[in-house]
Protein backbone atom coordinates (compact mmCIF):
# COMPACT_ATOMS: atom_id res chain seq x y z
CA UNK A 1 0.00 0.00 0.00
CA UNK A 2 1.29 3.52 -0.85
CA UNK A 3 0.88 5.96 2.02
CA UNK A 4 0.71 9.97 1.18
CA UNK A 5 0.14 12.67 3.79
CA UNK A 6 -1.54 15.58 2.29
CA UNK A 7 -1.60 18.82 4.72
CA UNK A 8 -2.49 22.16 4.62
CA UNK A 9 -4.14 25.49 5.72
CA UNK A 10 -8.12 25.28 6.22
CA UNK A 11 -10.59 25.74 3.85
CA UNK A 12 -7.42 25.61 1.12
CA UNK A 13 -9.29 23.00 -1.10
CA UNK A 14 -7.71 19.92 0.23
CA UNK A 15 -10.76 18.04 0.02
CA UNK A 16 -11.54 19.23 -3.45
CA UNK A 17 -8.43 17.79 -4.27
CA UNK A 18 -7.91 14.63 -3.30
CA UNK A 19 -11.71 13.93 -4.28
CA UNK A 20 -10.55 14.82 -7.80
CA UNK A 21 -7.42 12.58 -7.72
CA UNK A 22 -9.14 9.73 -5.96
CA UNK A 23 -11.01 9.71 -9.35
CA UNK A 24 -8.32 10.16 -11.85
CA UNK A 25 -6.74 7.06 -9.18
CA UNK A 26 -9.77 4.94 -9.88
CA UNK A 27 -10.15 5.43 -13.35
CA UNK A 28 -6.53 3.89 -13.24
CA UNK A 29 -7.90 0.96 -10.96
CA UNK A 30 -6.45 2.01 -7.93
CA UNK A 31 -8.06 1.55 -4.98
CA UNK A 32 -7.93 4.24 -2.66
CA UNK A 33 -9.43 5.27 0.71
CA UNK A 34 -8.86 8.36 3.14
CA UNK A 35 -8.28 9.43 6.51
CA UNK A 36 -9.69 12.91 7.88
CA UNK A 37 -8.03 14.34 10.59
CA UNK A 38 -9.73 17.48 11.98
CA UNK A 39 -10.25 19.07 15.12
CA UNK A 40 -13.95 19.83 16.69
CA UNK A 41 -16.11 18.94 13.22
CA UNK A 42 -15.51 17.87 9.97
CA UNK A 43 -18.17 16.63 7.24
CA UNK A 44 -16.13 15.88 4.80
CA UNK A 45 -15.99 12.62 5.27
CA UNK A 46 -19.68 12.25 3.94
CA UNK A 47 -18.45 13.89 0.74
CA UNK A 48 -15.91 10.89 0.41
CA UNK A 49 -18.61 8.63 1.67
CA UNK A 50 -21.21 9.86 -0.92
CA UNK A 51 -18.07 9.02 -3.65
CA UNK A 52 -17.49 5.57 -2.31
CA UNK A 53 -14.24 6.00 -1.47
CA UNK A 54 -13.48 4.08 2.05
CA UNK A 55 -12.82 7.27 4.76
CA UNK A 56 -11.87 7.42 8.58
CA UNK A 57 -13.02 10.57 10.32
CA UNK A 58 -10.57 11.21 13.49
CA UNK A 59 -10.97 14.20 15.75
CA UNK A 60 -8.56 15.53 17.79
CA UNK A 61 -10.54 17.76 20.22
CA UNK A 62 -8.62 19.62 22.84
CA UNK A 63 -5.74 18.13 21.46
CA UNK A 64 -3.23 19.04 18.92
CA UNK A 65 -4.20 17.97 15.94
CA UNK A 66 -0.40 16.93 15.07
CA UNK A 67 0.33 14.82 18.15
CA UNK A 68 -3.20 13.44 17.41
CA UNK A 69 -2.12 12.45 14.17
CA UNK A 70 1.31 10.92 15.45
CA UNK A 71 -0.33 8.81 17.88
CA UNK A 72 -2.92 7.39 15.50
CA UNK A 73 -1.17 7.11 12.28
CA UNK A 74 -0.12 3.33 12.47
CA UNK A 75 -3.68 1.90 13.19
CA UNK A 76 -4.82 3.87 10.08
CA UNK A 77 -1.98 2.55 8.35
CA UNK A 78 -3.02 -1.46 9.44
CA UNK A 79 -6.73 -0.36 8.99
CA UNK A 80 -5.82 0.67 5.20
CA UNK A 81 -3.81 -2.84 5.15
CA UNK A 82 -6.87 -4.79 6.11
CA UNK A 83 -9.11 -3.09 3.83
CA UNK A 84 -6.76 -3.93 1.17
CA UNK A 85 -6.23 -0.59 -0.34
CA UNK A 86 -3.39 -0.07 -2.93
CA UNK A 87 -3.24 3.86 -1.52
CA UNK A 88 -4.02 5.42 1.58
CA UNK A 89 -4.22 9.39 1.68
CA UNK A 90 -4.43 11.13 5.07
CA UNK A 91 -5.72 14.61 5.26
CA UNK A 92 -4.95 16.82 7.93
CA UNK A 93 -5.60 20.66 8.36
CA UNK A 94 -2.44 22.76 9.91
CA UNK A 95 -4.97 24.98 12.27
CA UNK A 96 -2.05 27.02 13.86
CA UNK A 97 -0.12 27.21 10.91
CA UNK A 98 2.67 25.11 12.54
CA UNK A 99 2.11 22.14 12.11
CA UNK A 100 3.44 19.48 10.25
CA UNK A 101 2.31 15.72 9.77
CA UNK A 102 4.71 14.68 7.77
CA UNK A 103 6.84 11.02 7.92
CA UNK A 104 10.31 10.81 6.33
CA UNK A 105 10.25 8.82 3.46
CA UNK A 106 6.76 9.26 3.02
CA UNK A 107 4.92 11.09 0.16
CA UNK A 108 4.01 14.37 1.74
CA UNK A 109 1.65 17.06 0.33
CA UNK A 110 1.40 20.93 1.20
CA UNK A 111 -1.89 22.10 -0.27
CA UNK A 112 -2.23 26.17 -0.12
CA UNK A 113 -4.19 28.05 -2.01
CA UNK A 114 -3.43 31.58 -4.02
CA UNK A 115 -6.41 33.62 -2.34
CA UNK A 116 -4.79 32.93 1.10
CA UNK A 117 -1.87 36.18 0.50
CA UNK A 118 1.26 36.35 -0.57
CA UNK A 119 2.63 36.49 2.30
CA UNK A 120 1.84 32.82 3.57
CA UNK A 121 3.83 31.25 2.07
CA UNK A 122 6.14 32.84 4.23
CA UNK A 123 4.10 31.97 7.25
CA UNK A 124 3.25 28.23 7.12
CA UNK A 125 6.47 27.13 8.03
CA UNK A 126 7.42 23.60 8.10
CA UNK A 127 4.15 22.50 6.62
CA UNK A 128 5.58 24.14 3.24
CA UNK A 129 9.20 23.82 3.65
CA UNK A 130 9.52 20.24 4.17
CA UNK A 131 6.32 19.22 1.62
CA UNK A 132 7.47 16.58 -1.74
CA UNK A 133 4.89 18.49 -3.71
CA UNK A 134 2.92 21.46 -3.45
CA UNK A 135 -0.43 22.01 -4.85
CA UNK A 136 -1.68 25.41 -5.10
CA UNK A 137 -5.60 26.23 -5.53
CA UNK A 138 -7.84 28.95 -6.29
CA UNK A 139 -5.69 29.58 -9.46
CA UNK A 140 -8.75 30.48 -11.52
CA UNK A 141 -9.63 33.15 -9.23
CA UNK A 142 -6.83 35.06 -8.97
CA UNK A 143 -4.83 37.72 -11.73
CA UNK A 144 -2.11 35.84 -13.84
CA UNK A 145 0.44 38.08 -11.88
CA UNK A 146 -1.07 37.16 -8.24
CA UNK A 147 -0.32 33.16 -9.52
CA UNK A 148 3.49 33.89 -10.96
CA UNK A 149 4.25 35.77 -7.86
CA UNK A 150 3.00 33.46 -5.41
CA UNK A 151 4.22 30.74 -6.63
CA UNK A 152 7.70 31.88 -6.99
CA UNK A 153 7.06 32.84 -2.78
CA UNK A 154 6.17 29.26 -2.41
CA UNK A 155 9.68 28.10 -4.54
CA UNK A 156 11.37 30.41 -2.50
CA UNK A 157 10.10 28.95 0.73
CA UNK A 158 10.83 25.58 -0.75
CA UNK A 159 13.00 25.47 -3.51
CA UNK A 160 12.80 21.63 -4.00
CA UNK A 161 9.42 20.64 -4.03
CA UNK A 162 7.21 20.31 -7.58
CA UNK A 163 5.24 22.87 -7.83
CA UNK A 164 1.77 22.63 -9.19
CA UNK A 165 -1.36 24.06 -9.59
CA UNK A 166 -4.81 22.19 -9.82
CA UNK A 167 -8.40 23.72 -9.85
CA UNK A 168 -10.61 21.77 -7.31
CA UNK A 169 -13.43 22.62 -9.12
CA UNK A 170 -12.93 21.30 -12.91
CA UNK A 171 -10.01 19.00 -12.05
CA UNK A 172 -7.59 20.64 -13.96
CA UNK A 173 -4.25 19.15 -13.02
CA UNK A 174 -5.74 16.44 -10.94
CA UNK A 175 -5.36 13.42 -12.84
CA UNK A 176 -1.28 14.58 -13.65
CA UNK A 177 -1.26 15.10 -9.84
CA UNK A 178 -2.29 11.49 -9.51
CA UNK A 179 0.44 10.20 -11.33
CA UNK A 180 3.00 11.79 -8.84
CA UNK A 181 1.51 10.04 -6.23
CA UNK A 182 1.15 6.31 -6.90
CA UNK A 183 4.31 4.11 -6.76
CA UNK A 184 3.61 0.22 -8.16
CA UNK A 185 6.89 -0.22 -6.57
CA UNK A 186 6.54 1.10 -2.74
CA UNK A 187 4.55 -1.06 -0.27
CA UNK A 188 4.20 0.23 3.15
CA UNK A 189 3.59 -2.58 6.04
CA UNK A 190 3.84 -0.32 9.08
CA UNK A 191 5.45 3.23 9.57
CA UNK A 192 6.33 2.21 13.29
CA UNK A 193 10.09 2.94 13.83
CA UNK A 194 9.91 6.20 11.12
CA UNK A 195 10.29 9.54 11.82
CA UNK A 196 8.72 12.80 11.61
CA UNK A 197 10.14 15.21 8.92
CA UNK A 198 9.83 18.19 11.88
CA UNK A 199 8.97 18.11 15.56
CA UNK A 200 5.09 18.40 16.25
CA UNK A 201 4.42 22.15 17.91
CA UNK A 202 5.14 22.01 21.25
CA UNK A 203 3.19 23.02 24.51
CA UNK A 204 2.90 21.57 28.00
CA UNK A 205 1.71 24.22 29.91
CA UNK A 206 -0.63 24.68 33.11
CA UNK A 207 -3.58 25.80 30.60
CA UNK A 208 -3.05 22.25 28.99
CA UNK A 209 -3.71 20.88 31.82
CA UNK A 210 -6.63 22.46 32.63
CA UNK A 211 -5.60 25.84 34.11
CA UNK A 212 -8.85 28.36 33.36
CA UNK A 213 -7.88 31.21 35.32
CA UNK A 214 -5.65 34.59 33.95
CA UNK A 215 -2.83 35.45 35.68
CA UNK A 216 1.09 35.21 36.28
CA UNK A 217 0.80 32.92 39.03
CA UNK A 218 -1.37 30.66 37.44
CA UNK A 219 1.28 29.64 34.13
CA UNK A 220 3.41 27.00 34.68
CA UNK A 221 5.27 25.20 32.54
CA UNK A 222 6.13 25.81 28.59
CA UNK A 223 5.42 29.84 29.02
CA UNK A 224 6.51 31.99 26.27
CA UNK A 225 5.58 35.75 26.92
CA UNK A 226 5.67 39.18 23.79
CA UNK A 227 8.51 41.10 23.29
CA UNK A 228 6.71 44.55 24.18
CA UNK A 229 9.82 46.49 23.56
CA UNK A 230 9.85 48.15 26.87
CA UNK A 231 13.60 46.26 27.27
CA UNK A 232 12.69 43.58 29.63
CA UNK A 233 12.36 40.61 27.75
CA UNK B 1 27.41 31.50 -14.88
CA UNK B 2 29.20 29.05 -13.11
CA UNK B 3 26.41 26.47 -10.70
CA UNK B 4 28.04 26.68 -7.10
CA UNK B 5 27.88 24.32 -4.53
CA UNK B 6 26.75 23.66 -1.21
CA UNK B 7 30.22 23.65 0.33
CA UNK B 8 31.36 26.89 -1.66
CA UNK B 9 28.64 28.58 -0.09
CA UNK B 10 29.36 27.46 3.48
CA UNK B 11 32.74 29.59 2.92
CA UNK B 12 31.30 32.76 1.88
CA UNK B 13 30.04 35.51 4.30
CA UNK B 14 26.17 36.50 4.36
CA UNK B 15 27.13 39.36 2.64
CA UNK B 16 29.47 37.75 0.20
CA UNK B 17 26.80 35.79 -0.74
CA UNK B 18 24.09 38.56 -1.21
CA UNK B 19 26.50 40.38 -3.40
CA UNK B 20 27.63 37.38 -5.29
CA UNK B 21 23.45 36.51 -5.76
CA UNK B 22 21.63 39.69 -5.34
CA UNK B 23 18.10 37.51 -5.48
CA UNK B 24 19.44 35.46 -2.47
CA UNK B 25 18.13 38.44 -0.42
CA UNK B 26 14.24 36.83 -0.93
CA UNK B 27 15.23 33.61 -0.10
CA UNK B 28 16.52 35.20 3.21
CA UNK B 29 13.69 37.07 3.60
CA UNK B 30 11.26 34.23 3.14
CA UNK B 31 13.17 31.48 5.03
CA UNK B 32 13.01 33.75 7.65
CA UNK B 33 16.69 33.96 8.39
CA UNK B 34 18.34 36.70 9.86
CA UNK B 35 20.58 39.35 7.77
CA UNK B 36 21.99 41.43 10.78
CA UNK B 37 25.57 39.77 10.86
CA UNK B 38 26.63 40.08 7.31
CA UNK B 39 29.88 39.33 8.03
CA UNK B 40 29.33 35.97 9.72
CA UNK B 41 28.65 32.48 7.45
CA UNK B 42 25.52 30.99 7.04
CA UNK B 43 26.65 27.92 9.39
CA UNK B 44 28.05 30.78 12.25
CA UNK B 45 24.95 32.65 12.50
CA UNK B 46 22.69 29.77 12.61
CA UNK B 47 24.66 28.73 15.57
CA UNK B 48 23.49 31.89 16.67
CA UNK B 49 20.29 31.56 15.93
CA UNK B 50 17.40 31.44 19.44
CA UNK B 51 15.01 28.36 19.79
CA UNK B 52 12.84 30.89 18.49
CA UNK B 53 14.42 31.49 15.40
CA UNK B 54 15.15 28.24 14.64
CA UNK B 55 12.04 27.28 15.29
CA UNK B 56 10.72 29.26 12.73
CA UNK B 57 13.49 28.52 10.46
CA UNK B 58 12.64 25.01 10.43
CA UNK B 59 15.23 23.76 8.70
CA UNK B 60 18.87 23.11 10.28
CA UNK B 61 22.32 25.34 9.05
CA UNK B 62 22.94 22.22 6.43
CA UNK B 63 19.76 21.89 5.57
CA UNK B 64 19.66 25.44 4.70
CA UNK B 65 22.98 25.61 2.67
CA UNK B 66 21.08 22.97 0.90
CA UNK B 67 18.35 24.31 -0.42
CA UNK B 68 19.84 27.64 -0.77
CA UNK B 69 22.40 26.00 -3.61
CA UNK B 70 19.21 24.41 -4.88
CA UNK B 71 17.11 27.72 -4.45
CA UNK B 72 20.58 29.62 -6.62
CA UNK B 73 20.68 26.62 -9.38
CA UNK B 74 16.92 27.09 -10.07
CA UNK B 75 17.44 30.83 -10.68
CA UNK B 76 20.24 30.47 -12.80
CA UNK B 77 18.41 28.55 -15.05
CA UNK B 78 15.08 30.80 -14.71
CA UNK B 79 17.39 34.10 -15.70
CA UNK B 80 19.57 32.01 -18.20
CA UNK B 81 16.14 30.51 -20.07
CA UNK B 82 16.11 33.57 -22.51
CA UNK B 83 18.14 31.61 -24.84
CA UNK B 84 15.47 28.78 -25.25
CA UNK B 85 12.28 30.66 -26.53
CA UNK B 86 9.25 28.95 -27.28
CA UNK B 87 8.44 29.13 -30.70
CA UNK B 88 5.73 26.37 -31.67
CA UNK B 89 3.37 24.08 -30.15
CA UNK B 90 1.97 21.21 -31.46
CA UNK B 91 -0.71 18.96 -31.04
CA UNK B 92 -1.10 15.44 -32.18
CA UNK B 93 -4.28 13.41 -31.98
CA UNK B 94 -5.52 11.24 -28.81
CA UNK B 95 -9.00 9.81 -28.45
CA UNK B 96 -12.70 11.07 -27.37
CA UNK B 97 -14.35 9.81 -24.40
CA UNK B 98 -15.77 7.06 -26.63
CA UNK B 99 -11.67 6.27 -27.45
CA UNK B 100 -12.24 7.23 -31.19
CA UNK B 101 -8.99 8.56 -32.87
CA UNK B 102 -9.80 12.83 -33.20
CA UNK B 103 -9.45 13.96 -36.59
CA UNK B 104 -6.38 15.77 -37.11
CA UNK B 105 -2.89 15.09 -37.93
CA UNK B 106 -0.89 17.55 -36.42
CA UNK B 107 -1.53 21.06 -34.81
CA UNK B 108 1.12 23.69 -34.71
CA UNK B 109 0.50 27.08 -33.44
CA UNK B 110 3.47 29.45 -34.11
CA UNK B 111 4.02 32.43 -31.79
CA UNK B 112 2.01 35.73 -32.78
CA UNK B 113 -0.15 33.14 -33.65
CA UNK B 114 -4.18 33.09 -32.61
CA UNK B 115 -6.59 30.28 -32.35
CA UNK B 116 -10.05 29.52 -30.86
CA UNK B 117 -11.68 26.90 -29.36
CA UNK B 118 -15.11 26.46 -29.41
CA UNK B 119 -17.49 23.70 -28.52
CA UNK B 120 -20.27 23.12 -26.09
CA UNK B 121 -20.14 23.36 -22.32
CA UNK B 122 -18.57 20.08 -21.03
CA UNK B 123 -16.96 19.22 -24.45
CA UNK B 124 -13.25 18.88 -23.24
CA UNK B 125 -11.73 22.22 -23.18
CA UNK B 126 -10.39 22.15 -19.73
CA UNK B 127 -8.81 18.75 -20.51
CA UNK B 128 -7.50 20.20 -23.82
CA UNK B 129 -5.94 23.16 -22.02
CA UNK B 130 -4.67 20.61 -18.99
CA UNK B 131 -2.81 19.24 -21.63
CA UNK B 132 -1.10 21.73 -23.32
CA UNK B 133 -0.34 23.12 -19.45
CA UNK B 134 1.19 19.20 -18.64
CA UNK B 135 3.35 19.08 -22.30
CA UNK B 136 1.08 15.61 -22.16
CA UNK B 137 3.10 12.58 -23.52
CA UNK B 138 0.65 10.35 -24.51
CA UNK B 139 0.40 10.06 -20.55
CA UNK B 140 -3.14 11.50 -19.80
CA UNK B 141 -6.60 10.32 -20.15
CA UNK B 142 -6.71 11.44 -23.95
CA UNK B 143 -3.67 10.38 -25.05
CA UNK B 144 -2.45 13.41 -27.02
CA UNK B 145 0.91 14.50 -27.06
CA UNK B 146 2.30 18.15 -27.05
CA UNK B 147 5.10 18.90 -28.67
CA UNK B 148 6.99 22.18 -28.12
CA UNK B 149 9.04 23.69 -30.86
CA UNK B 150 8.57 20.08 -33.06
CA UNK B 151 9.77 18.55 -30.65
CA UNK B 152 8.91 16.13 -27.14
CA UNK B 153 8.35 18.83 -24.59
CA UNK B 154 10.94 19.15 -22.14
CA UNK B 155 9.11 18.06 -18.57
CA UNK B 156 10.96 20.63 -16.63
CA UNK B 157 7.58 22.80 -17.49
CA UNK B 158 5.21 20.68 -15.53
CA UNK B 159 6.75 21.12 -11.92
CA UNK B 160 8.46 24.39 -11.94
CA UNK B 161 7.36 27.08 -9.33
CA UNK B 162 8.96 29.80 -10.92
CA UNK B 163 8.41 28.92 -14.69
CA UNK B 164 5.34 27.80 -16.27
CA UNK B 165 4.80 27.15 -19.93
CA UNK B 166 1.27 28.42 -19.67
CA UNK B 167 -0.25 31.48 -18.28
CA UNK B 168 -4.21 31.46 -17.83
CA UNK B 169 -6.44 34.51 -18.09
CA UNK B 170 -10.14 33.44 -16.96
CA UNK B 171 -13.45 35.28 -16.91
CA UNK B 172 -13.70 34.75 -13.09
CA UNK B 173 -10.13 36.33 -11.89
CA UNK B 174 -9.73 38.80 -9.40
CA UNK B 175 -7.05 40.98 -7.75
CA UNK B 176 -6.66 40.26 -4.37
CA UNK B 177 -3.85 42.02 -3.18
CA UNK B 178 -4.45 45.21 -1.30
CA UNK B 179 -1.81 47.66 -3.68
CA UNK B 180 -2.17 50.49 -5.84
CA UNK B 181 -1.39 49.29 -9.88
CA UNK B 182 2.01 50.59 -9.65
CA UNK B 183 3.21 48.79 -6.55
CA UNK B 184 1.36 45.55 -8.00
CA UNK B 185 2.83 45.91 -11.48
CA UNK B 186 6.63 46.29 -9.24
CA UNK B 187 5.79 43.01 -7.28
CA UNK B 188 5.10 40.94 -10.64
CA UNK B 189 8.10 42.44 -12.34
CA UNK B 190 10.24 41.51 -8.97
CA UNK B 191 9.23 38.68 -8.92
CA UNK B 192 10.24 37.73 -12.46
CA UNK B 193 14.23 39.38 -11.72
CA UNK B 194 13.42 41.44 -14.75
CA UNK B 195 16.07 44.23 -15.50
CA UNK B 196 14.41 47.03 -16.68
CA UNK B 197 11.61 46.92 -13.94
CA UNK B 198 10.64 50.69 -14.59
CA UNK B 199 10.48 50.95 -18.45
CA UNK B 200 8.05 47.53 -18.07
CA UNK B 201 5.82 48.44 -15.70
CA UNK B 202 5.10 51.89 -17.79
CA UNK B 203 4.64 50.32 -20.82
CA UNK B 204 2.02 48.29 -18.85
CA UNK B 205 -0.22 51.32 -17.69
CA UNK B 206 0.20 52.96 -20.84
CA UNK B 207 -0.78 50.02 -22.45
CA UNK B 208 -3.51 48.81 -20.02
CA UNK B 209 -4.75 52.42 -19.91
CA UNK B 210 -5.22 52.04 -24.25
CA UNK B 211 -7.45 48.72 -23.77
CA UNK B 212 -9.64 50.05 -20.89
CA UNK B 213 -12.40 51.58 -21.86
CA UNK B 214 -12.52 54.21 -18.40
CA UNK B 215 -8.82 55.47 -17.88
CA UNK B 216 -7.09 54.59 -14.18
CA UNK B 217 -4.02 56.17 -12.74
CA UNK B 218 -1.02 54.47 -11.41
CA UNK B 219 -2.04 54.83 -7.60
CA UNK B 220 -5.91 53.54 -8.19
CA UNK B 221 -5.16 50.27 -5.49
CA UNK B 222 -5.94 47.11 -8.10
CA UNK B 223 -8.89 45.92 -5.87
CA UNK B 224 -10.88 48.85 -6.77
CA UNK B 225 -10.64 48.52 -10.72
CA UNK B 226 -14.05 48.10 -12.27
CA UNK B 227 -14.55 44.90 -14.63
CA UNK B 228 -13.30 46.16 -17.71
CA UNK B 229 -9.90 48.32 -16.28
CA UNK B 230 -8.69 44.42 -14.15
CA UNK B 231 -9.34 42.74 -17.00
CA UNK B 232 -7.06 45.50 -19.08
CA UNK B 233 -4.35 45.67 -16.48
CA UNK B 234 -4.26 41.54 -16.21
CA UNK B 235 -3.82 41.33 -20.10
CA UNK B 236 -1.49 44.16 -20.33
CA UNK B 237 0.23 42.63 -17.46
CA UNK B 238 0.24 39.36 -18.90
CA UNK B 239 1.62 40.27 -22.06
CA UNK B 240 4.57 42.43 -21.14
CA UNK B 241 5.52 40.22 -18.00
CA UNK B 242 4.42 36.84 -17.94
CA UNK B 243 6.91 34.42 -18.30
CA UNK B 244 4.79 32.11 -20.02
CA UNK B 245 5.44 31.71 -23.60
CA UNK B 246 1.46 30.47 -23.95
CA UNK B 247 -1.62 32.01 -23.02
CA UNK B 248 -4.72 30.47 -23.06
CA UNK B 249 -7.72 32.59 -22.40
CA UNK B 250 -11.19 31.72 -21.24
CA UNK B 251 -13.41 34.18 -22.85
CA UNK B 252 -12.79 38.04 -22.78
CA UNK B 253 -16.29 39.67 -21.62
CA UNK B 254 -17.49 42.55 -23.87
CA UNK B 255 -17.41 45.19 -21.31
CA UNK B 256 -15.54 48.16 -20.77
CA UNK B 257 -12.45 46.66 -22.98
CA UNK B 258 -11.09 46.51 -26.46
CA UNK B 259 -10.94 42.97 -26.97
CA UNK B 260 -9.27 43.45 -30.70
CA UNK B 261 -6.51 46.20 -29.58
CA UNK B 262 -6.07 42.84 -26.40
CA UNK B 263 -5.20 40.49 -28.76
CA UNK B 264 -3.21 42.39 -30.52
CA UNK B 265 -1.12 43.41 -28.09
CA UNK B 266 -0.64 39.58 -27.00
CA UNK B 267 0.24 38.13 -30.30
CA UNK B 268 2.15 41.60 -30.46
CA UNK B 269 4.44 39.98 -27.62
CA UNK B 270 5.09 37.04 -29.06
CA UNK B 271 2.58 34.99 -27.40
CA UNK B 272 1.17 31.74 -28.45
CA UNK B 273 -2.85 32.74 -27.90
CA UNK B 274 -5.45 29.85 -27.56
CA UNK B 275 -9.05 31.20 -26.72
CA UNK B 276 -11.68 29.43 -25.50
CA UNK B 277 -15.22 30.97 -26.29
CA UNK B 278 -18.63 31.25 -27.07
CA UNK B 279 -18.60 34.77 -28.12
CA UNK B 280 -18.64 34.77 -32.48
CA UNK B 281 -16.46 38.12 -32.90
CA UNK B 282 -13.90 36.38 -30.51
CA UNK B 283 -14.17 32.80 -32.28
CA UNK B 284 -13.84 34.54 -35.57
CA UNK B 285 -11.03 37.08 -34.85
CA UNK B 286 -8.76 34.30 -34.46
CA UNK B 287 -7.12 32.88 -37.65
CA UNK B 288 -8.15 29.40 -37.28
CA UNK B 289 -10.28 27.47 -34.94
CA UNK B 290 -10.62 24.39 -32.86
CA UNK B 291 -13.26 22.47 -32.79
CA UNK B 292 -14.23 20.17 -29.85
CA UNK B 293 -17.00 18.00 -28.98
CA UNK B 294 -17.32 14.76 -26.99
CA UNK B 295 -13.77 15.30 -25.45
CA UNK B 296 -11.71 15.12 -28.67
CA UNK B 297 -10.87 17.84 -31.64
CA UNK B 298 -13.49 16.90 -34.46
CA UNK B 299 -12.18 19.81 -36.57
CA UNK B 300 -9.89 22.67 -37.51
CA UNK B 301 -11.09 25.33 -39.43
CA UNK B 302 -9.20 28.64 -40.87
CA UNK B 303 -11.14 31.50 -40.59
CA UNK B 304 -12.75 31.86 -44.40
CA UNK B 305 -12.80 35.22 -46.28
CA UNK B 306 -16.45 35.14 -45.56
CA UNK B 307 -15.74 34.73 -42.35
CA UNK B 308 -13.72 37.64 -41.89
CA UNK B 309 -16.71 39.60 -43.52
CA UNK B 310 -18.72 38.37 -41.22
CA UNK B 311 -16.79 39.45 -38.70
CA UNK B 312 -17.11 43.14 -39.86
CA UNK B 313 -20.60 43.06 -39.68
CA UNK B 314 -20.56 41.53 -36.33
CA UNK B 315 -18.16 43.87 -35.03
CA UNK B 316 -20.27 47.18 -36.54
CA UNK B 317 -22.99 45.68 -34.61
CA UNK B 318 -20.94 45.05 -31.23
CA UNK B 319 -19.72 48.88 -31.52
CA UNK B 320 -23.25 50.38 -32.02
CA UNK B 321 -24.38 47.99 -28.88
CA UNK B 322 -21.56 49.99 -27.06
CA UNK B 323 -22.35 53.25 -28.29
CA UNK B 324 -25.97 52.95 -27.37
CA UNK B 325 -24.73 51.59 -23.77
CA UNK B 326 -22.32 54.94 -23.23
CA UNK B 327 -24.98 57.15 -24.69
CA UNK B 328 -27.49 55.59 -21.80
CA UNK B 329 -25.09 55.47 -19.38
CA UNK B 330 -24.32 59.69 -19.79
CA UNK B 331 -28.20 60.45 -20.13
CA UNK B 332 -28.77 60.96 -23.91
CA UNK B 333 -31.40 59.70 -25.55
CA UNK B 334 -30.84 57.16 -28.64
CA UNK B 335 -30.51 58.70 -31.76
CA UNK B 336 -30.71 56.49 -35.03
CA UNK B 337 -29.08 59.40 -37.16
CA UNK B 338 -25.85 58.92 -35.23
CA UNK B 339 -24.74 55.42 -35.48
CA UNK B 340 -22.56 53.77 -37.05
CA UNK B 341 -23.92 51.76 -39.90
CA UNK B 342 -21.71 50.56 -42.74
CA UNK B 343 -18.27 52.22 -42.00
CA UNK B 344 -15.84 50.73 -39.93
CA UNK B 345 -13.93 53.42 -37.97
CA UNK B 346 -13.28 50.98 -35.65
CA UNK B 347 -11.27 49.03 -37.42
Amino acid sequence: MNLVTVSGPPSSGKTSVILKTIKALEERGIKTGVVKFDCLYTDDDKLYARENIPVIKGLSGSLCPDHFFVSNIEEVVQWGRKLGLDMLITESAGLCNRCSPYIRDIKAVCVIDNLSGINTPRKIGPMLKTADIVVITKGDIVSQAEREVFAARVSAVNPEAMVMHINGLTGQGAYEFSTLLYDEETDIETVRGKRLRFSTPSAMCSYCLGETVIGEEYQLGNVKKINLGDGND
Amino acid sequence: MEMINKKELAALSIKEILEAYPYTESFFREQQFPLDMPELTIRERHRKLSMDEREDLVLSAEEFLEQLSLFISNMQEFLGEGKEEVESLTLLPGRDKDSNRENYEKITIRKGEIVSIVGPTGSGKSRLLADIEWVADADTPTGRIVLINEKKGDKKWRLSGTRKLVAQLSQNMNFVMDLTVEEFLYLHAESRLVENEKELVERIIVQANELAGEKFSRNTPVTSLSGGQSRALMIADTAILSSSPIILIDEIENAGIDREKALKLLVGEEKIVLMATHDPILALMADRRIVINNGGIINVLETSAEEKEILKELQLMDERLNMMRNALRYGKQLDSGKMPVRQFSCL
